[in-house]
């Protein structure tokens, strides 16, 4: 379990190196982390620190934090379809971005943004819970999640088309796919707090998630209090969903491929899988970032397109699988 | 029936000609189409200029916009639509003009309700701008009219050019990271004010996407970007990205590009000088 | 002394009387065969006797605290549910939870606590094996083992011995009444009434929501109250080698 967690720890050191070193600037490895530590003011400093930087870091937090929130969900719906994306978390939380920044209450104080896709999550969030039931079979699960799915991604693109900024109607890519590209360290310091806390929160979670391994009413009779959990659960993965979102758009199949791969290699234990696919999802992050920009360094080709690329197909293999009653 | 049906391609198009001919008949004596739609922002402005008195009768609705459009004023005397196939029909025109980027469906419906349509191609060189404008007398019928806004500008132009021993670096830089290099309208207003366009030495010449890095390591004079829109959108965000600030702060005043940059019309004058005023007084600076 | 006390406990779902105005007491070292046709609320009964389920009447137990609650009473439901493919092993430390102090791994005290139970329901050969792809007797035997764990005075166990061979249904009645001797009190809900009879120490009849007899195999099994509750006949002797119930018709 120790070199699991080196291991992983050490993917993420290297990726966020990587992530650093590649650009279209093209500056050799030395050069770019000296401008980085030392900051003549130049323009180089400005690429590493203003650029660079603040990529590296959301790549870092908000892959944690859709590693973490979908092995949370999916430890407590008892499901591995559960995932923020996919269910409609993420695109809810999108929602609530749009709506704040179409609106002007983005503008209007900095929490703004933050804080409309906290609530658009939370709505998404409660909106499944409620649908799907505490037992979270697959097939509710997955309706109630194209039912919220679908009429966030309408609303939102009602939002963009209503704006009457041309520019807008455009961004329901970026607000469905997710991206990283061009952000600030303006952005980090937005989204950091939400996560960090919901982060937090999630990680408490561990003891309750294995017990409910064993079901709703064992967990209940082994001194687990169910309505805390829940409200724990929803709001841990409100923060830091609707952050990572707020930011850097709905990043869908990390919280679904993470888990699954790591599931067999920490004995398929909810908790150890927490801290696990923090990691793991902060590494997939980086990686599909650094490829993104390998890939098609001109053209800002979305995060999300990568994910769903290696995530859709896993997910049909998951359904098979379901279907076989093999997990 | 299915005679009918397997009438020559031949036959049919002489049917279309006819009767196209015969609509003409009807309108004015001459060859000048009597009432003219345009759909397109820049050939609206064209044909504003051009266009004889009641020959144009109606202007798309973007030439209302302050943002976009150069000839507000003008253009609140006629009316106004919104490139759609069906309002276009029921004004009945003689001719309707319309641009490269208008949509293909409303184009080829308009053909087939047997209108004629005149596609006009964007302008990307201050050359292309005289084409246009003697593009646009033909089609109106207004070839003298075109002969005499073109020598206005040729003298015009003439006059500002002149020889820049300094030139700075600029780089004009819009929604989404977009710049123009030199084989644009926008890149060539640029150069004709006396600047240099530093997103061609980075090898962006033909109008691509401008990575902020690129932008920071090409650490240009001033960055020229595009006037915000109403409601706020994400594209327009890395506007305001600390890389752009940051360069906007140490190098001289942050122009703007305005209406008078977006067509291929003799406004584009307009945006050199003001350009060109803006190069005297960051050379003045200076120390 | 009274591990539980239960008196006038009743429970509504839906407005529909489920439940009504059962009382037992246990006192330690029993084990209790909860019978009753389907439907006359045994497992209803027990998940109300340990807060799972809103009720009425006095109950020693749901007025502990949820977490001594957990110390003193352990609940193995019918469903038997493990979610992810974890071993055998983990799966049984998991009734170690509510004696873990938050936060804190599990001590050698925990360890031991589920070798033993590991021996004792001979699981110790495939501790490591997931413990999804086991067979559904031997599913059942980790989840007693899990129970076991918990080393609760008092255990709840909602037909724990449905699905197993006959030889593992023998053993794991003669685990339970080990438990019993030992002073631990077990309620046992089952459909085999040969078991219940010859393994428990006493039965508990439900109909309809009803309590409707407490006490001894023979005082309880009576061929008029087999009739009006099961609707059948049987045959039930005290034999050498214990007690021997057969049901043998459906009288109605």
């Amino acid at each position: 379990m120790m070199r699991l967690f080196l291991l992983l720890s050490l993917a993420v050191c290297a990726l966020f190196f990587g992530s650093l070193v590649v650009g279209p600037a093209g500056l050799g490895f030395g050069e770019s982390i000296s401008a980085l530590i030392i900051g003549d003011g130049g323009p180089l400093t400005l690429v590493m620190r203003e650029i660079r930087l603040p990529r590296a870091l959301l790549a870092v937090i908000i892959g944690a934090s859709l590693g973490l929130a979908g092995a949370a969900m999916q430890g407590y719906l008892r499901n591995p379809l559960a995932e923020p994306g996919l269910i409609g978390v993420s695109g809810s939380a999108a929602f609530g971005a749009v709506l704040a920044i179409h609106t002007g209450f983005a503008g209007a104080f900095a929490l703004g943004l933050p804080l409309a896709a906290l609530a658009g999550a939370l709505a998404g969030v409660m909106l499944v819970m409620v649908l799907a039931g505490p037992r979270g079979g697959s097939l509710t699960l997955i309706l109630a999640g194209i039912a919220v799915s679908a009429l966030a991604a309408a609303l939102t693109s009602l939002v963009l088309n209503l704006s009457p900024n041309p520019f807008a109607a455009n961004e329901i890519v970026f607000w469905m796919m997710g991206s990283l590209a061009d952000r600030s360290m303006t952005h980090v310091w937005l989204a950091l707090p939400f996560i960090t806390l919901g982060m937090i929160v999630l990680s408490r979670l561990s003891r309750d998630l294995d017990a409910l391994t064993l079901g709703e009413d064992a967990a209940q009779a082994m001194g687990i209090r169910l309505n805390r959990l829940r409200l724990m659960l929803v709001a841990g993965v409100t923060c830091v969903v609707g952050a990572g979102t707020a930011v850097a758009g709905a990043i869908g199949f990390v919280g679904l491929v993470v888990p699954h791969i790591l599931r067999p290699m920490v004995g398929a234990r909810p908790s150890r899988l927490l801290w696990a696919s923090a990691l793991g999802g902060a590494a997939m992050v980086l990686l599909a970032d650094i490829a993104v920009r390998i890939i098609l360094p001109a053209r800002d080709l979305k995060l999300g397109v990568l994910t769903a690329l290696v995530g859709a197909p896993l997910f049909l293999h998951l359904i098979l699988k379901l279907r076989r009653g093999r997990l | 029936m299915l005679g009918y049906l397997r009438l020559s391609k031949v036959k049919r198009l002489r049917l279309i000609l006819l009767i196209s001919l015969a609509m003409r008949a009807g309108a004015t004596s001459a060859d000048e189409p009597a009432r003219v739609v345009s759909m397109n922002l820049c050939t609206d402005q064209l044909a504003m200029m051009l266009a004889g008195p009641e020959q144009l009768h109606s202007v798309s609705y973007i030439a209302l916009d302050p943002r976009a459009s150069a000839m507000v004023e003008e253009a609140r005397a006629f009316e106004v639509n919104r490139g759609l196939a069906e309002e276009i029909y029921l004004m009945q025109p003689d001719l309707v003009i319309a641009g490269a980027f208008s949509t293909r469906a409303t184009v080829a419906m308009l053909r087939r309700l047997d209108i004629p349509v005149v596609v006009f191609d964007p302008a990307y060189s201050l050359g292309d701008v005289r084409e246009r404008i003697t593009q646009m007398g033909e089609v109106l019928n207004r070839q003298e009219a075109a002969k005499a806004l073109i020598s206005e500008f040729d003298q015009r132009l003439e006059l500002l050019r002149e020889e820049v021993k300094e030139k700075p670096r600029a780089v004009l830089y819009y929604a989404n990271g977009y710049t123009s290099g030199d084989q644009s309208l926008a890149g060539q207003i640029l150069s004709a004010a006396g600047f240099e366009n530093a997103a061609d030495e980075a090898g962006y010449s033909s109008g691509m996407k401008l990575p902020l890095e690129v932008l920071a390591v090409t650490n240009p004079d001033i960055v020229i970007t595009s006037q915000p829109y109403p409601g706020a959108s994400r594209s327009e965000d890395i506007l305001t990205h600390p890389v752009v600030q940051s360069l906007r702060k140490s190098q001289g005043s942050a122009s703007i590009t305005d209406h008078n940059w977006v067509c291929g019309t003799p406004h584009v004058l307009r945006a050199i000088e003001t350009l060109s005023e803006a190069r005297i007084l960051m050379i003045e600076q200076e120390p | 002394m009274s591990l539980l006390s239960v008196s006038n406990l009743s429970v509504k779902l839906r407005d529909r009387p489920v439940l009504c105005d059962v009382s037992f007491e246990v006192k330690a070292g029993e084990l209790i065969g909860l019978i009753g046709p389907n439907g006359a609320g045994k497992t209803t009964l027990m998940r109300a006797t340990l807060g799972l389920l809103p009720s009425t009447g006095a109950n020693s137990l749901t007025d502990m605290p949820e977490a001594e609650r957990a110390r003193h009473a352990a609940w193995m439901p019918q469903a038997r549910e493990i979610a992810w493919p974890v071993s055998v092993e983990t799966v049984v430390m998991l009734g170690r939870i509510p004696h873990l102090a938050s936060g804190k791994k599990p001590s050698e005290t925990d360890l031991e606590r589920v070798n033993d139970v590991l021996a004792q329901m001979e699981l110790t050969d495939m501790r490591h094996r997931a413990a999804t792809r086991l067979s559904g007797g031997e599913q059942a035997r980790v989840l007693i083992a899990r129970v076991l764990a918990q080393d609760t005075p008092l255990v709840l166990a909602d037909e724990p011995v449905a699905g197993l061979d006959p030889a593992h249904q023998i053993a794991a009645m003669q685990t339970f009444a080990g438990l019993a001797q030992e002073g631990k009190s077990l309620i046992v809900s089952l459909h085999d009434l040969g078991l219940a009879a010859r393994h428990c120490s006493r039965l508990i009849l439900l109909k309809q929501g009803r309590l409707v007899a407490d006490g001894a195999a023979e005082t309880v099994l009576t061929s008029e109250r087999l009739a009006d509750v099961f609707g059948i006949s049987a045959w039930f002797q005290k034999t050498d080698q214990g007690p021997v119930y057969q049901p043998l018709e459906v009288i109605r």
